[in-house]
Parts: C-alpha cells; sequence; structure tokens
C-alpha cells in the first residue's frame, strides 16, 4: 500500500468533486465533437436557452424541482447506507395518490388541498419503497435488486391502470381526466409574468423546503444521527441501541415519500393529472444529483440546478442543433455518476501527488533562503 | 524427488550448503508517518524452529508479509538459502520454498480441502488429475506429519484446529522448505496447542524451517531454538532460547520493567448488581455458544471471564448488553429482569445502568467516519441532554465531548477531528470515556487492551480499578490471562459456553487454569 | 401441438439474448463482479452491431462489433471496480444510462431516423439456421415438429447460448480456471496469498462476460430484428440478473429460469388481445411484471434462499 498524503478538506468537498464533474463534462464535449458540433458553443445555447429568457428559466425551474426531490431521494438512503435505485417507480405511482385525493377533495382550494396532496402522494411513494426497505430488514434482501424490480412492477401496474382504468372513455391518449382547475396547484405565472406559459409551479417551493428539511433530519436530528451512524457502521448502530431494521423501513420509507413529492410538481401541477410514464427518468436523474451533491442538500440543490439546466437548455440545443438530441443529456448524466459516484477516487492519487509537490517545492523554497 | 511442486529456477537448492535458511539485512518499511520496520536485520537456521516475539503493532506481521510478498520493503536485502533473492508476490515466495500460515485463514469456506489446497498449484488446465495427485500426496503429509485432515469434508464445516491444519497442508503441498505461523495459537484450545507443536516439532525434525509469530512468551519458551525480540519496529535482541528466561524476554518487548501487578486494594463487594442465569445465547448462524451460564458480578469487585477466544465469550457478552437475542435464561440488572428478547436492547439496558466497552471498538464501539463528538454520545444520543424529543442538540454533543477528553487525556484533544485519525489507545479512550462518564451501575468489558500501547494499558487497568473502588460491578472479558489475572477479583474459566471452574486470582496458578481453559474440568480448581 | 410449438418456438427465441445475458452476469459475479449493466451492455452492443453491420454489409463485422463495444464497457467496469475500488453497482447504473443516451444519440446523429439504424438483410444479419435433415424429417409425426420446428431454424447465436450452458459448467466444476473463478468470488485473499492475481482474474471473467453478452445484443439487433431500436433491450438485462439470482448463480439452472421468463414472454405475445372468461382481455401488464414479482418473492425467501457469492460486490483491498 502506497502512503496517504493528507488533503485538507476543502480538496474532498469541493476540489475532486468539481474535477470529477468537469472531467464527465470534458468527455461529454468530446463526444458533441465527435457528431461534427462545437461544444463551447453548444454550451452557450443552452445557457441561453437555460437563463437567457423567462420562458426558458421557467422551464429550468420546473425540471430543477422534479430533480430536487429525487436527488433528495437517493440521498437520505445513501446517508443509511442504502442505495435507492426505485425513485423512478415510487415517483410513478405517488401520482396516483396526488391524483385521487385531488379527486377525492376535487373543488378544494389548492392552499387546502396541497398539504393533502404532500401527505398522499408522500404516503404512496413511501410505500413502494418501504416495501424493498421491509424486504431488506425483515427478509435480507438486497434494496438495489428489489428496488429495480419495483421500478419495472410500477411502469406495468401504472400503465394497466392508466390506459385501462383512469383513462376517461372519449380520451384517444392514455391519461387520466383532469384535476379540479381550483384544486390544481397554481403556476408560478400567476406572481411572476416572466414566468408565463411555462410549467413552474409552486412545488419549486416545496422543493426548496425539502432541501431544508433534510438538512435539518441528517444533521440535526437524534434520528439523523441514527441514520448516518447505520450507514457508516450497522454493528455500531446496532450497538448503540438502533434497530437497523426500523431504520431501513423508515428511511427507505422516508426516501420514497421525496421521490413521490414530484408528483406535485407534475400530476397536481404542470399537467394536472395523470399521464402514462410521466416520470421520463427523472427518477434516475436524482441517482446523478445526489451522487454529484455529496448527498448533501447544498450540493443537490445546486447538482438539480445543473440537471434542470442541461434539460431546458437540452431542448433548446435540439432546435439549433439538430445533431444533438435530448439523449445528449442522459449521456451527460450517465457520465456525471460515473466519474463522481464510481470512479471518485480516480482523480485523487494525481491531486495527492501534486500537493505533495508543492509542499516539497514550497518547502525547498523556505529552505533556500 | 517426489515434491509436487512445480521446482522452478530460482530456487536455491538446499544442497549449496548455506547454514542459513533465511537472512534479511537492513530491512525498512514505512506506512505513510508510521515506521513499521527499522534496519531489521535476521538470520535464521535451516531445520531450527525460530520465534519473533513483540507486542502488537512491534512490526512482526509486517516483516512476515514482506518476506512473503505481500508488501515491498522500501530498502533492504533478503536472502534466502544465502543467496540474495527478490520476492515481489506470494507465488515468488512460494516458489522459493517459503510457506505461510496467516493468522487469519486463506481458505475458501464453500471449497473441500481437497479444492483449497490444489488452489493455485493446478497441475493442468483440467481439475481431474490434479486432484487425484493431491489425494495422494495429502494421505502421504497425513502419515508422515500427523496431519490427517478428510480430504472431501468443506472447509466450514472442520473445526478450527483442523483448519489449520489444511493451511499447514497447502504450504507443504507447495513443497514450502520454510514455514512462518502468525499467530497459530490464537484460536486453539491448549491440547490443539499442543498437538500443534506436535507437529512443528516433527517438521524440524524432517529438515523443515519453522519461524514462529507470537506474543505468548510460553510458546516460545515451549518450541523454539532461537528466538527475536521486537519492539517498535526495531529488532531488539535475538537469543539462543535455553540461554534466555520469559522474565527478560518481557523486559526485551516492553523495554522496561513490566508492571506485572495492577496496583489496587481487595475488594469490598456490597450486593449483587447483575446477575446471570442458565443463560442459552446462539450466534448468527444459530448454533448455540453459550450453553447454560449462570453468574452474579457484585458492586465493588471484577469478575474475569478467562478463556481461549471463541468459547462464547462475544455472544455473552453482546446478549448481556441487549445486542442479541436470548434463547433462554434470564439476565437481571439491580434486581430487575432485563433478559434481551431481540438485537435491539441495548439503548434499554444503557438506560438501566449498563455501561459496555466492546470487544472489538472499530467494528463495534465507534463510527470511525464520525467526529470526535460525535462519538462520545454514541448510545446516549436518546438523553434529553442532548436534545430535547426529535431534536439533536450539537452544541451539548461537543461540550461533553470536550469534557471527556479533558478528563481522560484523549489526543489530539480536538472534538472535530475525524475519528479514525486517532491512534488505537487514543481511540479506545474515547469508548471508555464514553462508557465511564455516564456513572453506570455496572460496567461490562470485552478485551479492553487489544491492539493497545503498553502506555494507554497502564491507564486503561487504572481507570477500570477506579470504576470497581467507586462501588461498580464490572464484567471483564478478555483472552489475555495476564490480563484477567491482574484484574480479577475473582476469575470463572469459560469453556465452550460453559463455565468450567472458578479460580481465586491470588492463589490459582497458570497451569491449574490452562488446563480449565483446555476444557479439563477440575471444579475443585483454585478452591 | 402447433400452437404448443409455436409458443416453444418463440420462447427459445426470446430466451436466447436472456441465456446469454445471463450466463455472461454468471462469470461476472462468480468472480466477484456485480453487474448490473448488463442491460447497458446488451443496449451497446446491438447498437454496435447493428451500425457495423448496415455500413459494412457484413453480419460477422456486426457480431464482432457487437462484442467489441461490449469488450469497452466492461473495460470501464473493470477500471472502476477493480483498480479504482468504486462501487460497482453505481458503476454499472452509470452504464446503463451511458449505454441508453450514447446509442441513441449516436444513432440520431449518425442515421437521422430517430435513434433507429438502417434495417441490415442480406449478408449483412444473421438468419436461421436450417439443420441437416431438417426438411426431410419434417412430416414425421412428433419427431419432425420437434426436430424441424423447435431445433432447427435459429439463428446461429440461439445454438451459441445454449452450447454456452453445458461448457459453463464444465468450465465452472472441471477446469482450473473455474475453480479459481469460484475461489475469487468467494474469497480472493485465498488466491492473492497463494500467489495468484486477483485482478486478472477478475478481468478474465469480465472478458468472457463481455463476448457472452455482445453476441446476445448483436442476436437483438441484427438476428432478431433487422435494426437497432432505441432502449431495444427492454429490460432484459435486467430480466437476465433475476434469472441468475433464481438460478443461484449455477448455469444450468440458469437455462431454465431463462426459459421460464422466456415463456412467460411468449405468452404476453400469444395472449395479446385474447378474451378470457371472467377477466376480460388478458391484462398484458401483469404478465410483464411477472418476472420481476416472482424475483421478489424468492429474494424475500418466500421460494427458496439465494445466497450470492461471499465477496460479489467488494472492491479487493490488501489490508495493512
Amino acid at each position: 500500500m502506497s502512503a496517504r498524503v493528507s488533503l485538507p478538506r476543502w480538496v474532498d468537498i469541493v476540489l475532486l468533486p468539481v474535477l470529477n464533474v468537469t472531467l464527465a463534462f470534458i468527455i461529454g464535449g468530446i463526444v458533441v465533437l465527435v457528431v461534427g458540433e462545437n461544444p463551447i458553443e453548444a454550451v452557450r445555447i443552452m445557457l441561453y436557452g437555460a437563463f437567457g429568457y423567462g420562458y426558458g428559466f421557467g422551464f429550468t425551474l420546473y425540471y430543477t424541482t422534479n430533480f430536487i426531490f429525487t436527488g433528495l431521494a437517493v440521498a437520505v438512503a445513501f446517508h443509511a447506507g442504502l442505495f435507492n435505485i426505485g425513485g423512478e417507480g415510487q415517483s410513478y405511482v405517488a401520482g396516483l395518490g396526488a391524483l385521487l385525493i385531488a379527486f377525492a377533495v376535487g373543488g378544494l382550494h389548492w392552499a387546502l388541498a396541497l398539504p393533502l396532496i404532500i401527505i398522499a402522494a408522500g404516503l404512496v411513494g413511501g410505500f413502494w419503497a418501504f416495501i424493498p426497505g421491509w424486504l431488506q430488514a425483515r427478509r435480507g434482501s438486497h434494496v438495489v435488486i428489489t428496488t429495480i424490480m419495483m421500478n419495472f412492477i410500477a411502469t406495468s401496474l401504472m400503465s394497466y391502470l392508466i390506459s385501462r382504468i383512469l383513462k376517461p372513455a372519449n380520451v384517444s391518449s392514455d391519461m387520466s381526466a383532469p384535476i379540479d382547475p381550483v384544486t390544481r396547484l397554481p403556476f408560478l405565472a400567476e406572481w411572476f409574468p416572466l414566468l408565463r406559459n411555462t410549467p413552474a409551479n409552486i412545488s419549486f417551493f416545496v422543493a426548496i423546503a425539502s432541501l431544508f428539511f433534510v438538512y435539518w433530519l441528517i444533521w440535526r436530528t437524534k434520528f439523523g444521527y441514527a441514520i448516518r451512524t447505520m450507514g457508516h457502521n450497522p454493528t455500531a448502530a446496532r450497538y448503540a441501541g438502533m434497530s437497523n431494521a426500523r431504520l431501513i423501513m423508515l428511511t427507505m420509507a422516508i426516501s420514497g415519500a421525496l421521490a413521490g413529492m414530484m408528483a406535485l410538481n407534475e400530476t397536481a401541477g404542470a399537467q394536472g393529472r395523470l399521464m402514462l410514464n410521466y416520470v421520463a427518468g427523472a427518477g434516475f436523474v436524482g441517482i446523478a444529483v445526489a451522487f454529484m451533491g455529496k448527498a448533501h442538500p447544498i450540493g443537490v440543490g445546486l447538482s438539480a440546478l445543473l440537471f434542470g439546466v442541461l434539460y431546458q437548455g437540452g431542448q433548446e440545443l435540439a432546435f439549433s442543433m439538430p445533431a444533438i438530441t435530448r439523449e445528449m443529456i442522459v449521456t451527460i448524466q450517465a457520465l456525471v455518476i460515473l466519474f463522481t459516484g464510481a470512479m471518485s477516487e480516480m482523480l485523487r492519487r494525481p491531486v495527492e501527488i501534486a500537493f505533495l509537490l508543492s509542499r516539497l517545492r514550497s518547502a525547498d523554497e523556505g529552505g533556500g533562503r | 524427488m517426489a515434491s509436487p511442486t512445480h521446482q522452478t529456477d530460482q530456487r536455491p537448492s538446499p544442497a549449496a550448503g548455506s547454514p542459513l535458511a533465511i537472512e534479511l539485512r537492513k530491512i525498512n518499511k514505512r506506512f505513510g508517518p508510521v515506521h513499521a520496520n527499522k534496519d531489521i536485520d535476521l538470520a535464521v537456521k535451516r531445520g531450527s524452529v525460530h520465534g519473533i516475539v513483540g507486542e502488537n503493532g512491534a512490526g512482526k506481521s509486517t516483516l512476515m508479509s514482506i518476506l512473503y510478498g505481500f508488501y515491498h520493503a522500501d530498502s533492504g536485502e533478503v536472502l534466502v538459502g544465502g543467496q540474495p533473492v527478490t520476492i515481489n508476490n506470494s507465488s515468488d515466495a512460494l516458489a522459493l520454498g517459503i510457506g505461510m500460515v496467516h493468522q487469519h485463514f486463506m481458505l475458501v469456506d464453500n471449497f473441500t480441502v481437497i479444492e483449497n489446497v490444489i488452489l493455485g498449484a493446478e497441475d493442468s488446465a483440467l481439475l481431474d488429475p490434479s486432484i487425484d495427485k493431491a489425494r495422494r500426496e495429502l494421505q502421504r503429509l497425513a502419515d508422515e506429519y500427523g496431519l490427517a485432515v478428510p480430504a472431501d469434508a468443506v472447509i466450514e464445516d472442520l473445526s478450527v484446529g483442523q483448519q489449520q491444519r489444511v493451511e499447514i497442508l497447502k504450504a507443504l503441498y507447495r513443497g514450502a522448505d520454510i514455514l512462518i505461523l502468525d499467530e497459530p495459537t490464537g484460536v486453539l484450545t491448549p491440547a490443539e496447542a499442543d498437538h500443534l507443536f506436535k507437529v512443528l516439532e516433527t517438521l524440524r525434525d524432517e529438515g523443515k524451517t519453522i519461524i514462529l509469530i507470537t506474543h505468548k512468551l510460553r510458546e516460545i519458551m515451549a518450541i523454539t531454538d532461537t528466538v527475536s525480540v521486537m519492539r517498535q519496529g526495531e529488532m531488539v535482541a535475538t537469543l539462543e532460547t535455553t540461554q534466555t528466561s520469559p522474565e527478560q524476554l518481557a523486559e526485551l518487548m516492553v523495554g522496561r520493567r513490566v508492571l506485572l501487578r495492577v496496583e489496587k486494594g481487595p475488594a469490598k463487594p456490597g450486593e449483587v448488581l447483575l446477575e446471570i442465569e442458565n443463560l442459552v445465547v446462539a450466534d448468527d448462524l444459530g448454533t448455540e455458544r453459550v450453553k447454560g451460564v449462570s453468574l452474579s458480578v457484585r458492586a465493588g469487585e471484577i469478575l474475569g471471564i478467562a478463556g481461549v477466544a471463541g468459547n462464547g465469550q462475544s455472544e455473552l457478552l453482546e446478549a448481556v448488553a441487549g445486542m442479541r437475542a436470548v434463547r433462554s435464561g434470564a439476565i437481571r440488572l439491580n434486581g430487575e429482569d432485563v433478559t434481551a428478547q431481540d438485537e435491539d436492547s441495548a439503548a434499554d439496558l444503557r438506560r438501566k445502568g449498563l455501561a459496555h466497552v466492546p470487544e472489538d471498538r472499530l467494528r463495534m464501539g465507534l463510527v470511525t467516519n464520525f467526529y470526535e463528538w460525535e462519538n462520545a454520545i454514541l448510545g446516549y444520543h436518546g438523553e434529553a441532554r442532548y436534545g430535547k424529543g426529535v431534536m439533536l442538540n450539537v452544541d451539548a454533543a461537543r461540550a461533553e465531548a470536550r469534557r471527556q477528553i479533558e478528563k481522560f487525556d484523549i489526543r489530539p484533544a480536538d472534538t472535530d477531528l475525524k475519528t479514525a485519525n486517532f491512534s488505537g489507545g487514543n481511540q479506545q479512550k474515547i469508548v471508555l470515556a464514553r462508557e465511564m462518564e455516564r456513572d453506570p451501575d455496572v460496567l461490562i468489558v470485552g478485551q479492553p487492551t487489544r491492539g493497545v500501547d503498553i502506555g494507554a494499558i497502564e491507564f486503561i487497568h487504572g481507570q477500570i480499578v477506579k470504576m470497581r473502588d467507586a462501588g461498580k460491578a464490572i464484567l471483564l472479558v478478555s483472552v489475555e490471562l495476564d490480563e484477567i489475572r491482574a484484574l480479577s477479583d475473582r476469575i470463572v474459566v469459560l469453556f465452550d459456553g460453559r463455565i468450567v471452574g472458578e479460580a481465586d486470582p491470588e492463589t490459582a496458578d497458570e497451569g491449574e487454569l490452562g488446563l480449565l481453559m483446555a476444557g479439563v474440568n477440575q471444579k475443585e480448581a483454585g478452591r | 401441438m402447433e400452437d404448443i410449438i409455436s409458443i416453444l418456438v418463440t420462447t427459445v427465441r426470446v430466451s436466447t439474448p436472456l441465456i446469454l445475458a445471463c450466463l455472461a452476469g454468471l462469470y461476472s459475479e462468480r468472480s466477484g463482479i456485480v453487474d448490473i449493466g448488463l442491460e447497458g451492455k446488451l443496449i451497446a452492443s446491438a447498437f454496435g452491431a447493428a451500425v457495423v453491420a448496415a455500413v459494412t454489409g457484413s453480419a460477422w463485422a456486426g457480431l464482432l462489433a457487437g462484442i467489441g463495444v461490449s469488450l469497452v464497457f466492461s473495460a470501464v467496469h473493470g477500471l472502476a471496480s477493480i483498480n479504482f475500488k468504486g462501487n460497482q453497482i453505481i458503476s454499472g447504473v452509470a452504464l446503463n444510462f451511458l449505454a441508453a443516451g450514447l446509442s441513441t444519440f449516436l444513432g440520431a446523429a449518425w442515421f437521422g431516423r430517430g435513434g433507429n439504424t438502417p434495417p441490415v438483410s442480406g449478408d449483412a444479419r444473421f438468419y436461421g439456421i436450417q439443420l441437416p435433415f431438417a426438411a426431410e424429417l419434417r412430416d414425421v409425426p412428433i419427431v419432425g415438429p420437434i426436430y424441424s420446428g423447435l431445433i432447427s431454424g435459429h439463428a446461429i447465436m440461439t445454438y451459441i447460448a445454449f452450447l454456452a450452458v453445458p461448457v459453463t459448467a464444465w468450465v465452472l466444476w472441471r477446469t482450473r480456471f473455474g475453480l479459481r473463478l469460484r475461489a475469487v468470488g468467494e474469497n480472493p485473499k485465498a488466491l492473492d496469498t497463494a500467489g495468484m492475481s486477483v485482478s486478472w482474474l477478475r478481468y478474465k471473467a469480465l472478458i468472457i462476460t463481455s463476448v457472452l453478452v455482445g453476441i446476445g445484443g448483436a442476436y437483438l439487433s441484427i438476428a432478431q430484428a433487422a435494426s437497432f431500436t432505441p432502449n431495444m433491450a427492454a429490460g432484459r438485462g435486467y430480466i437476465a440478473l433475476a434469472a441468475l439470482i433464481f438460478a443461484k448463480w449455477k448455469p444450468v439452472p440458469a437455462m431454465f429460469a431463462c426459459l421460464l421468463f422466456g415463456f412467460l414472454e411468449a405468452m404476453q405475445y400469444r395472449l395479446q388481445g385474447v378474451d378470457l372468461p371472467v377477466i376480460g382481455p388478458v391484462p398484458t401488464q401483469a404478465m410483464q411484471a411477472l418476472p420481476y414479482i416472482l424475483t421478489i418473492l424468492l429474494l424475500a425467501g418466500f421460494v427458496g434462499r439465494a445466497i450470492p457469492p461471499k465477496a460479489s460486490g467488494l472492491p479487493y483491498v490488501k489490508e495493512r
């Protein structure tokens, strides 16, 4: 084994993640070059598309909202040492909870309905994640495998429910009847005319509140302390009198509930109805968001914004550069997960060597004087 | 020659005639800031048993890992049979005839004995011929050295002693002339250890060279021809075993006169605080490990549990601490029944006045990724003083951590340092401070000084005695018999999950305790 | 009879990529490397095969390209999980997205068909092989339908898949490589201390994994279908993983698990739009979900117990 160099804390928290993300984007840029487009120009178009005018910015906020929820879902589970790949399915089934409660209280003012929708979506999403949690806690089956399986089951179940049961007779595409406009969560455009005609809605503020909630939960509560203990050392958690089984089930349920909040933004907000496959990969983007943000709410918020920019800017880009399609974003997302998640140690060695060299050099200079 | 291994050119022939099997010159090895081996010289005669003693962390295992090609020396020279050699990996070592029996066996648990023996020493791409040959060879080795093991048995069904034999057979099958054994008796009963020593003597008489790494002086005196002593990465002496004594070796090991007895006055036992009755506990696989243990600990006394590791100590401690479900029997704390029904009762027991210093601090007692202050409240985080309701009061936790650091002289005195960055002794102090500062009625302590430096050992022993004098009931488990004898007011011996005898530390002699630990039931011992 | 044969033929067809991916996963996981990325490798190699077959007009070149692409993916997975001791699950998840994103993105950029590759035919595609005497035996009762109808007439990959099953069993239990493979997934340290390279052994396993899954991917795009379409693997990589767990990491049971899941898929096609008494139209979604539900029940221990190789998922780190 080689000698370890002790690095300052900011290197671990800021420099290495930034380098890893940069690497992901450089490789993404090379891919853009391969199809014969200019990556710098592409970035410029994307940034303009995402921030340059109100319409684009509204979409950026709308995407960011989804990614904050799914990113936090992965992050919370991650602190408990659990890898929840099931955000996609959990968000999807939560749409059912949001829809049914909105139907049930149809006509109720949105401000009163909002807490109920949060609870219903959270309960259904949480339940979908609680099953893998229960399976791991009580039967020892690994959440990674079971959450993948639950994603597929969610797809089948929801596609059956939407196309066979919820779809009104007179509608041809696979979607439910609309939610009462009074109950439906209002668009931000009502207050910010700049954002008119965009799907950004008040769920955005719920997402921001969730960031604070998760910070509080993980670092300022005894439950969060227990989650982190188990995440680092399950035996120590048992030694400390924490029930691993209970923690696993609860954490998964909270994780699923956070993923379920996406239904606010989509089902109860932007679309105002339950659409087939409405999650469209946002659950998986959450994985990249959580890794890139090092599972910390500040990081998650920033990475969610970055992916929001990529998604909205990417739409814009697809108009200006037809060779670059939406799938480029999935590629970037994959590279980000790869470099910040699986290969995060790759750059540590070079950085350590760089630090060692610079220390030696400054020592030399000091000696020469 | 009937040797089953592939003879390689690199291998010096024994006829080359150097009387030394192994010679190391000026070996250096650093791990970051730790200088694990400093200018080590070592010469081992062919056909001898050479012991290497030293405390934990003295650098014995590192040195042997270099010889076995597991690590590279930063500098220095290795000679095998008088020829300078380079050992880059384990296969180089094997080709030179060096075999190693590791402290933790390197066996594939769901493989048969024969599969384990041929693994890596197969003759051809197809298995069947290798297996047939290995079967004949195993029979020969069994006859020659008394190393019989059922060839088709699966490893996980074998006893620890048998598994160790498989490790030795693996080395011999590969044609090892030089056999390194790293702490081979740690997991063995005295009877199994005796059998091992007989095997080693036979091997030596057949001309093999044995290097025995241990920290048990008794073994050194019993079996070795020569002995080297290591201390803090340095080789401090090499002696003929017949010319030395355990006292001299002990002094060389620690570098000064050892305080063999802990300073403590007579115990003043009060009422019974911890009572265990007919306790039966099973391990994770459902095997019963504690088979009907009854004992009681009074206020103001230390009850020591002696025994070879793996005789139910861990399960007993975990059950008493509320981390393991009890099958039957009862545990009473202050007269109240606290028998754990599941593995999640530790918090409940803490509230009722039980503190637990676990056997393995890194696996259980600490979260090494946590800051020091986070570990200072582990297990007690639920208390109201660390926050009301669901809230965690970080400032209160830090304040408590600072208090503990001061009182137990934990270094560095930094509540916001990652626990992994503390030394073993200071990590153990973090655990002790946390558990002792809560003023428990009963303290259960497992292996309090494992992997801890000498200075910290004295401090830790002193603290345990202080707790006793403050009227606490202390249950102490240790595989170090010396530690048990020095600290305890009463000793019980645990063998195969049962208490097989009780002894008075003042009068019991080592031989009697040894017999008890080996399961030779002498109810009257020590009375 | 004809109905049964036709369902069984479909079963064999759809099982082929499952068996190849499942055996691929078997080598990887037996060596201690969890491969969630099978899905991605199927997609990537299907894409690679379709592109090269379309461009060169040679199906064999396409097959080689499919294998080549999955080798590259395995190399990245190996680098992350063997050299950098990264999290194998995260690496696999990343590779799945990379395959899904990159294939569609490059496909759309190169061919402008919304991610599809141009259809291949003639020499650029693998067709069913008529086994000897298939024509002559066609009318013989019982033997005819089974031999000429069921066994004969599949693409070469199908025969490779079914042949790979006994070969894998033999390799695993009867060869030196198999012994070491099984050992490295259980206790890598035992190999290291016996002088063998854990990394190299794991890379060898990954190479076999790539070849098998590469053949499976090529089957999807230039044998079963005539072009690549986005997300063509449609969860088959995950089903293969489920089958592997179902089979408890053993080759012959793995084949039967894949055939079972393949049969479910075949029935799903068969029952599409069929009205059953009481239930009404068959909910195909229920059939789609069945393999996943079965796997969850198995994992929950309601149908036996699945214990993976002990060291799988753990990077090998030499202790200090």
